[in-house]
């Protein structure tokens, strides 16, 4: 059983490791100790699949839960190996490279408190810190940051958080100043986005659905003239399809890591990635998931080549609203679920392992006998990097950071 | 309120009017015609507009900075060859044997140097046309976002089209000559928005009148050139009789004779009347003129005036008139009996604009078909900003979608302006999609689409864009596919 070959020594890490590095010497004050950390939070809004991002190889009921579809380490393309238990997607080779050597941990079986099936609320509850929706405007990194403000932990100058697009992401609003920068090409309406608005027409418009098809089509053979921003002066157009999600990506994270490697720049960020909502043709080892997967996987490679030398005071954690289901739904994709994987990289980071209590995949161990179970909450890996890295006292993470969470201890040792 | 009520109320703000914004169902109530003829007694002059210089003084602006450019350029042109002509002479002092070798290019230099140096002069002085343009697109656009129902800015834009000039041609003017000409007349008598229309130095640029002279008038002789028959034809094609209704190729020529002399004061000839309509007698063909059987002795512009009063009253134009305003308001192929009825008002209010508009909001007709109507891009754009409540514009910004959409602010290609049928529009619709998800992006913190379905739209959308915005992976998504919905593009 996977349960009992691995939970054993990944409970013990994590116990072990919390009891390690909850010093109650631990400076609190950063700059003191001569540290400039960074921190950037990427939302993956949608619900990423877990499960297809990093398959749990070494459950013996995995194979048969996704059939054809499961990632495996002898599949086509073969999954990235991690642990013995579990393996990458083989999109990722960048994050494969930066977990062997120790610069990137992923946190399995995850969620936040919510357990309903919402984007929008969860997104809330993901961004805001709170356990409920719709409660608060603002962030969870923002109200970080004031508290690191009033104590004099974070340079004065880099005291701002740096929002990337159009839209600042809720979890670094607040009352502490951000900035914000918004690539010059705004990513176009993404396919997946086609596919609903497709879909909707042929319910509601049958005529407006065979323009739209047709629109799709050209796009498909790489001829799609509606390509760039559609704002912008400048009509160039950009490369069709995934490549320009892959150019978006790579620039906005890219460009993320550049402010933030700034001396004088911001010293916390966040940014949102679409796409991830894989209701239909999900294709774990090729197609969407895969695709959008491979546009993450070179935002890292972006991120830390941006970084220069702050890199190895930088931790990226990339969260999600919550997952999918285990099983495959009928048109080749999945659909909301709630357990899920977080990615953690950076210089700064103690990685190369998976952290989770692993649940199981039997239909008992599933949650509502559909999601993974989660079994880590989210918030114990945020207040854990707050804590440990950003130097965020643990009184103030569960007062005002994650209000009401003093039940969740932050997870020890995630930071070298 | 109840749900027939409810729908009539969405359906008066969609196809005669701007789009929802919040609030603007239940201030339209349960008498939504009511509410649209009430509208129509609101003036319609925009008050932020006395900042903006008339169409003369925008047109004196612009060729005064055109003057001035010229100017410079020739000076730093000149100024460059000497300095040029100079180092010539002193590399050839000291180097005499590599003369002969030497002179071609230093010449070519002198060129590339002179020309340089005056465009970089020109360029020094700004077109001052453009803001112009965007600072009228401001306002105008601002109007519509912040009408309560917007059946009057409406009315507006369609006889902008109807009477379309191009900003491609005359930018200084474009939104001036809106201003002037069609919004001052856009609810008064046809014959006077005719005539002010027709007699604006903007349409008479536009559609060539300026150079176009009598080949017996006093500049016609000497000048050896004569007529334009565009001004004529269009006005009798387009903007009154419609085309194929019985005018013949020498009731046109005769009508351009006519409009002969119709001119503007040159912008750098009078520093307070540059660029305003004169009647120039030199220009204009003597003698009378027969123009659809009719005689028209008259010496100066009243002989036009005179023939655009009998246009305007021709039974041909309202039939025309009706049957664009119900193409473009209720249907592609408009109930033959909503034609008829407002043609007939028209013809018995002698061509009243606004008791043709009442009649078209009264009758059953133009509230009975299901919505077919594909909205035009402008439309569109605006019911989307509406819907969130906001009301201010990045002019910049709003004309560059506009322009993205194939309907570029007062810039249509052809005389006729932008077409109102479906075909014309529909293969546009992806490039909605991108100013959709766009917008939807930028918007996402303002805006919630639940809010935007319950309030603004008082639920009055069909359940499968409902269940589609619920179910969206993001709130962009969620805007992106609500504004994309044919409930939102279709009116």
């Amino acid at each position: 059983m996977g349960f009992d070959h691995h939970l054993p020594t990944r409970r013990e890490l994590l116990v072990g490791s919390g009891a390690l590095f909850a010093w109650s010497q631990m400076p609190r004050i950063a700059r003191a100790e001569g540290r400039d950390p960074r921190l950037l939070v990427i939302v993956l809004r949608g619900a990423l699949d877990g499960l297809g991002a990093v398959a749990p190889v070494g459950d013996p009921d995995w194979a048969s839960l996704r059939g054809d579809r499961a990632l495996l380490l002898d599949g086509k393309p073969p999954a990235l190996p991690l642990d013995s238990f579990f393996a990458l997607n083989p999109a990722m080779p960048n994050l494969h490279r930066l977990y062997k050597s120790g610069k990137a941990a992923i946190v399995h079986a995850c969620a936040t408190p919510y357990r309903e099936r919402s984007h929008f609320d969860g997104q809330d509850v993901l961004e805001s810190g709170i356990s409920k929706p719709g409660v608060t405007a603002s962030g969870w990194l923002n109200r970080a940051l004031l508290a690191m403000e009033s104590g004099g932990r974070v340079d004065p100058r880099g005291s701002r958080a740096l929002g990337i697009g159009s839209v600042t992401p809720l979890v670094v609003r607040g009352s502490a100043p951000v900035m914000t920068w918004v690539p010059q090409k705004l990513l176009p309406a993404s396919e997946d986005t086609q596919n609903r608005l497709l879909d909707l027409y042929q319910h509601t418009d049958p005529k407006l659905a065979t323009v739209l098809q047709a629109r799709m089509k050209l796009a498909s053979l790489g001829g799609a003239p509606g390509a760039g921003d559609p704002m912008s002066d400048d009509p160039t157009l950009a490369p069709p399809g995934i490549a320009r999600v892959r150019a978006y990506f790579a620039e906005a994270a890219g460009t993320a890591a550049r402010y933030l490697a700034k001396p004088d720049g911001p010293r916390v960020g966040a940014m949102g990635f679409v796409g991830w909502d894989t209701h239909i043709a999900e294709g774990a080892a090729s197609g969407q998931l895969y695709n959008l997967l491979g546009a993450l996987d070179g935002a890292f490679a972006a991120i830390e080549s941006n970084m220069g030398e702050a890199w190895n005071e930088t931790v990226v954690a990339v969260v999600t609203e919550f997952g999918r289901t285990a099983r495959i739904n009928g048109t080749q994709g999945t659909d909301h679920g709630t357990g899920t994987v977080a990615f953690l990289i950076g210089g700064g980071l103690a990685g190369g392992r998976v952290i989770a209590d692993w649940p199981g995949l039997k239909p008992a161990q599933l949650f509502e006998d559909r999601d993974l179970k989660p079994t880590t909450d989210l918030r114990a890996v945020l207040k854990g990097l707050l804590r440990d890295h950003l130097r965020v006292e643990e009184k103030v993470l569960a007062d005002t950071v994650f209000p009401g969470s003093t039940e969740v201890k932050p997870m020890g040792g995630l930071v070298g | 309120m109840s749900n027939a009520a409810k729908a009539e109320v969405v359906l008066a703000l969609h196809r005669f009017g701007m789009g929802p914004r919040p609030g603007s169902i239940a201030a339209i109530g349960t008498d939504p015609r009511g509410a649209l003829i009430a509208e129509l007694d609101r003036p319609l002059t925009l008050t932020a507009a006395a900042s903006l210089p008339t169409s003369a003084k925008a047109y004196r602006t612009v060729a005064d900075a055109n003057a001035r450019r010229t100017a410079r350029a020739k000076q730093a042109q000149q100024q460059a060859k000497k300095q040029q002509m100079a180092a010539t002479q002193v590399a050839a002092g000291e180097q005499s044997q590599a003369q002969s070798e030497g002179q071609a290019p230093a010449q070519g230099q002198e060129k590339d140097a002179a020309e340089m140096a005056a465009k970089q002069a020109a360029d020094a002085i700004p077109d001052p046309g453009r803001p112009i343009y965007l600072q009228e697109a401001k306002l105008r656009t601002e109007a519509a976002l912040s009408a309560e129902i917007g059946f009057a800015e409406r009315l507006v834009w369609f006889w902008s089209n109807h009477f379309c000039i191009s900003a491609n041609r005359i930018q200084s003017m474009s939104g001036a000559y809106e201003r002037e000409a069609v919004r001052a007349n856009a609810l008064g008598r046809f014959v006077d928005l005719l005539l002010a229309t027709e007699g604006h130095p903007a349409m008479l640029f536009y559609l060539d009148n300026l150079e176009s002279m009598g080949a017996n008038s006093t500049a016609g002789i000497n000048r050896s050139r004569g007529l334009n028959e565009n001004f004529a034809r269009e006005i009798m094609e387009l903007h009154t009789l419609g085309v194929r209704t019985g005018y013949t190729q020498d009731d046109v020529i005769s009508f351009a004779n006519v409009l002969t002399g119709w001119t503007l004061v040159p912008p750098g000839a009078d520093p307070t009347h540059g660029g305003e309509f004169t009647f120039n007698p030199r220009l204009h063909e003597p003698g009378g003129q027969t123009v659809l059987g009719k005689r028209y002795e008259q010496e100066d512009a009243e002989q036009g005036r005179a023939v655009l009063r009998d246009l305007a009253a021709h039974p041909a134009t309202a039939t025309h008139v009706a049957t664009k305003l119900a193409r473009h308001f209720v249907a592609d192929e408009p109930p033959p009996a909503l034609i008829e009825q407002l043609a007939k008002t028209f013809r018995d209010t002698e061509g009243d604009l606004k008791q043709v508009a009442i009649a078209m909001v009264s009758s059953d007709d133009a509230w009975r078909g299901p919505p077919s109507k594909l909205k035009r891009p402008g439309e569109w754009v605006v019911g989307m900003v509406r819907a969130t409540g906001i009301t201010l514009v990045d002019p910049v910004r709003y004309t560059g979608g506009q322009q993205l959409l194939g309907e570029p602010l007062w810039r249509p290609s052809m005389p006729k302006g932008y077409p109102d049928d479906e075909a014309s529009w529909i293969d546009g619709v992806g490039r909605r999609l991108d100013v959709a998800n766009n917008f939807a992006e930028r918007i996402t913190g303002m805006a919630d689409p639940q809010v935007i379905i319950e309030d603004v739209f008082a639920s009055e959308i069909a359940s499968e864009v409902k269940q589609a915005v619920g179910r969206a992976e993001s709130r962009q998504q969620a805007l992106a596919l609500l504004f994309m919905s044919a409930d939102f593009q279709r009116r």
